[in-house]
């Protein structure tokens, strides 16, 4: 019975799979681009166009002596969760709910790319 | 538009008409009016004007027909603000040039059209699952909720020459926008625009309500009337 029915289900399952998008999976340069340049800016300066009135300015990526002191898990914690996670400002939001953690992995090595640094160095 | 001039040539007003034909032939060039929203960020940079598919679950009829006949930009940086920054002395700045004022219509199309806005109503689950709760807050108090507590300023006016500009302005949303609309998109933007520049900061309920009170409050300030 199984048997026969196999066929049926492994079709109905590859419709199905065919009938739902996949969310595909963003690029770092398009996340950047789409979330991050708003605040951080179109160089990765920290001079972006929300800037203008906040209290805390947002983190210069291109800055490789503030940079280099934060880990990679650290940043990961950052973008996911949020500035608070790490005791930084609220401004700075948890984006958890926007990309997923292979995304938020890829955005880690984009601002490693921004910086030219990485952790330590 | 032949089928409004006839109307009006009949002395009849365009909203009589169930369909006047404009969302269709002309709305559509920039906005999205059958779903379903952008999937993809590709998708969502190629978009000129706000999904209008779920808009009777969205805005406020009248404000609409307002709008309409005298539209003024929400977002000052466009829908997507990449497309219209540039760099600055200080930071990056919004570059005007780049920007199209939105069509202005008649009062009997805007009518019409508002009319026809209200019928898309996408996304009726979520409006559903809203309660907003009657309650006031202090401008003071809300200011502190919004700006303090959440960051929301980072990327949202509060007032026309305060806060963020990548978002669309929020001391005219009360007026603009249905309440349980406000409280269900900050639950949960993804749910209603998966590649929204957005967060979900994961708000608790309470805090939800106050943005809901607090944006009326703006909208009822004099120096916000829009």
């Amino acid at each position: 019975m199984l048997n026969k029915l196999s066929p049926v289900f492994l079709l109905a399952a590859i419709l199905l799979a065919a009938a739902i998008p996949a969310q595909a999976k963003e690029t770092a340069t398009d996340n950047y681009k789409a979330y991050c340049m708003q605040c951080h800016g179109l160089e990765g300066n920290g001079k972006g166009v929300n800037a203008r009135d906040m209290a805390v300015m947002p983190r210069d990526h291109t800055d490789a002596k503030a940079m280099s002191g934060r880990s990679d898990e650290m940043l990961f914690k950052v973008i996911k969760e949020g500035g608070t996670s790490i005791s930084k400002s609220n401004l700075m939001p948890p984006w958890a709910g926007t990309f997923t953690d292979e995304e938020i992995k890829d955005l880690v090595v984009h601002l490693r790319t921004l910086c030219k640094c990485k952790f330590g160095t | 538009m032949q089928r409004i001039i006839f109307a009006a040539l009949l002395g009849i007003s365009g909203a009589a008409f169930a369909d006047s034909g404009i969302l269709n032939k002309d709305c559509v060039s920039c906005h999205n009016i059958t779903g379903p929203a952008a999937q993809t960020l590709k998708e969502a940079f190629a978009k000129k004007g706000p999904a209008l598919f779920y808009a009777g679950n969205k805005y406020r009829q009248e404000w609409l027909v307002s709008w309409l006949q005298k539209p003024q930009r929400i977002r000052p940086a466009g829908l997507y603000y990449g497309d219209h920054i540039k760099i600055g002395a200080k930071s990056d700045e919004i570059d005007a040039a780049t920007l199209k004022d939105h069509v202005v219509l008649s009062k009997d199309d805007a009518t019409a059209v508002a009319a026809e806005l209200m019928q898309l109503k996408a996304h009726d689950d979520l409006i559903a699952k809203e309660k907003i709760e009657p309650g006031t807050i202090t401008k003071q108090n809300g200011e502190m909720n919004f700006d303090k507590f959440w960051g929301c300023m980072a990327c949202h006016l509060i007032e026309p020459e305060f806060g963020g500009l990548s978002g669309p302005e929020l001391y005219t949303a009360g007026k603009r926008l249905q309440p349980e609309f406000i409280a269900s998109f900050i639950r949960n933007p993804q749910a209603w625009e998966p590649k929204t520049w957005m967060p979900n900061k994961d708000a608790s309920n309470g805090s939800i309500q106050k943005f809901v009170q607090y944006f009326d409050v703006l909208s009822r300030e004099s120096a916000n009337a829009k």
